[in-house]
């Protein structure tokens, strides 16, 4: 069932659900930065219109700086404007920035823990028709190994605006992940949201696993609760979308209370949020866990729904992971 | 002229004492770089003497100048400028590359105040100096930004990211300095991998280029007063240096890139720039 308290959209589980891309959320909030708060400034690496910085742009263009398709200087000047007194966003596709331009987000964003957001857009397999090179799948680890980094993935337009808005609050480095295509409104503009603080949108009274998802793949698990629920089996859905600092408290509790995990994103199993989540409860609550995400291959070209369900992230492989996870755990 | 003789040798005697300084802790640390804080001595001594505004007492002061040293490797050089203009005390230098100590064998931003970014890894400055005078220039603050950088540094690509931004976003009040000493870790930079014509490249670029001796007091403060007179360009200094200046077994050598001298290296190093100490007084009196 819904979990109370969350305000989730209404119409959830209808057909008509509305589809809007998470980097809408992200040129929504900049927007809203820009009226708010005079020191944002916005950088973007050629891809204005797509990474939904244009509305800023032109609405405040003495501070926003287009550098080109130059994803590595776009870092560094970032990290100037950050030790200056200014809020830089800057936002590419993931798989150029971080990708590209790792060591300098290393060295002079997160070393010098210059106040920059990096906004890595496009990223994960539903970027779909232009195949693997622009899929990234990779960024989620090499961001939240960094000190200093934090890390939020929304799943959907309205948590990524609240995402966008909430990090010019935190000092420091902060990477935002947003995807290309039109996804599910999985929440509302009243739905509860803080950067480190998890929420349980999908509760049973007697929950067997708990899916921990993060990212659109969040709606995905609650498709994949829901079928589950009609088949008698009880799971919860977390939305994750902090991870780092990941939320303690909740990932315990929910792992306490269920004995069984399986966690879903689009990125390599490999250093993911569901890394994250294993290296917190192997330290202090061994629990039983199934990894639903890029099994250490490249994607390909081909349609966002369909790559999804050929590389292991459709309702089906969640329903299977949990199975898998309750088997193993008698 | 821009300096007369009295203060021309001050500024030089300051430049050896900054020599011997370097040489005493690179021996101490027992790792580091000796050949290019050596040929940056003098445009150190003439950054931190006569060149910024600054005030050593609050680094933090709001209108300072800013200081990058994009190739951090060379960053013993400006801690004993920095100890010289008082930042901090003299005696904290042999800490340098210790274990705790607030001089890390790379510039670190948030270790040591006045060191404003963080660099080493080559190719990072010049782009961070740029976003610094850009957020300078949209505060119309008055304070400018000084990035230091070596000629090796230019076979990075995104040294010429950054060139090409700052000559689109024409930042006037950002000089780079180039400490054009034609050697690197392999070998000499024109065999290694050609950078010329450096000068015309910033000048296809935008930049205004000034080409000077390095160790020459008057042209380096005169091209620096230059580089501020001008409002619609980014400027850009190409110091020509002799690498290991001062010392004649390291004067020149790309063998001496990237090792300390040891302790009876260092002890015949400190008696020729005593020597040469003496030369500067004689010559001036």
């Amino acid at each position: 069932m819904l979990a109370r308290g969350q305000k989730l959209n209404r119409k959830l589980f209808q057909k008509n659900v509305e589809k809007l891309p998470t980097r809408n959320g992200y040129g929504e909030g900049l927007l809203v930065l820009g009226a708010e708060n005079k020191d944002v400034v916005a950088l973007c690496a050629d891809l204005t219109e797509s990474t939904r910085t244009e509305a800023f742009a032109k609405k405040f263009p003495e501070r926003y700086i287009e550098m080109g398709v130059a994803e590595q200087n776009m870092a560094l000047v970032a990290a100037g404007l950050g030790v200056s007194g200014k809020i830089p966003y800057m936002a590419s596709y993931a798989s150029f920035s971080p990708g590209r331009n790792w060591e300098q987000i290393r060295t002079t964003i997160s070393y010098n823990n210059s106040n920059v957001k990096i906004a890595g857009h496009h990223a994960g397999i539903s970027v779909g028709p232009d195949g693997a090179t622009h899929q990234a799948v990779e960024d989620i680890a090499t961001m939240r190994v960094m000190a200093n980094m934090r890390v939020i993935v929304p799943c959907d337009i309205h948590e990524a605006r609240k995402a966008t808005i909430a990090a010019a609050k935190i000092a420091g480095p902060v990477y935002l992940r947003f995807a290309r295509e039109a996804t599910p409104v999985i929440t509302t503009e009243e739905s509860p949201f803080n950067p480190g603080e998890a929420q349980i949108i999908w509760d049973s009274d007697k929950p067997q696993c708990a899916i921990i998802a993060c990212g659109p793949l969040v709606y995905t698990a609650m498709l994949a609760a829901k079928e589950l629920e009609g088949e008698k089996i009880e799971t919860l859905v977390v939305n994750n979308h902090t991870i780092k600092p990941i939320d303690r408290a909740t990932i315990l509790f929910v792992a306490k209370r269920c004995g069984a995990i399986v966690t879903v994103e689009e990125h390599q199993v490999e250093g993911g949020m569901g890394s994250a989540v294993a290296e917190l409860l192997s330290k202090e609550l061994p629990t039983i866990q199934e990894f639903v995400g890029m099994q250490g291959v490249f994607g390909e070209s081909g349609p966002p729904e369909v790559l999804a369900v050929k590389y292991g992230m459709g309702v089906r492989d969640i329903k299977s992971a949990v199975k898998k996870a309750l088997r193993r755990k008698k | 002229m821009y300096l007369n003789d009295k203060e021309r040798k001050i500024l030089e005697d300051q430049a050896n004492k900054i020599r011997k300084k370097v040489i005493e802790i690179l021996e101490i640390a027992g790792s580091g770089h000796s050949a290019g804080p050596l040929g940056m001595a003098d445009v150190f001594t003439a950054l931190y003497f006569r060149i910024l505004n600054h005030n050593p007492r609050d680094p933090h002061w709001e209108g300072r100048d800013r200081v990058v040293l994009s190739n951090g490797h060379i960053v013993p050089v400006q801690y004993v400028a920095m100890a010289y203009a008082g930042y901090f005390s003299m005696s904290e230098l042999k800490t340098l590359r210790q274990i705790s100590s607030r001089l890390q064998g790379h510039p670190h931003r948030g270790s040591l105040p006045g060191i404003e970014v963080t660099s080493g890894p080559l190719g990072n400055g010049l782009g961070q100096a740029a976003g610094m005078a850009l957020a300078a220039r949209m505060d119309r603050k008055k304070h400018r930004i000084y990035c230091l950088l070596s000629d090796g540094e230019h076979q990075e690509g995104v040294t010429w990211e950054a060139a090409m931004f700052i000559g689109k976003e024409k930042l006037f009040n950002l000089t780079a300095i180039i400490d054009r000493n034609n050697i690197q870790i392999d070998g000499y930079t024109e065999n290694v991998m050609p950078i010329e014509p450096l000068k015309e490249k910033y000048e296809a670029f935008g930049w205004h280029v000034l080409e000077i001796d390095g160790h020459n007091f008057e042209q380096i403060v005169s091209a620096a007063s230059e580089a501020k007179a001008i409002a619609y360009q980014p400027t850009l200094i190409i110091a020509h240096t002799i690498p290991g200046k001062g010392v004649s077994f390291m004067e020149g050598k790309y063998e001496w890139h990237g090792k300390p001298p040891t302790k009876e290296q260092a002890q015949k190093a400190l008696a020729e720039l005593r020597t040469l100490g003496g030369k500067i007084k004689s010559e001036h009196e």
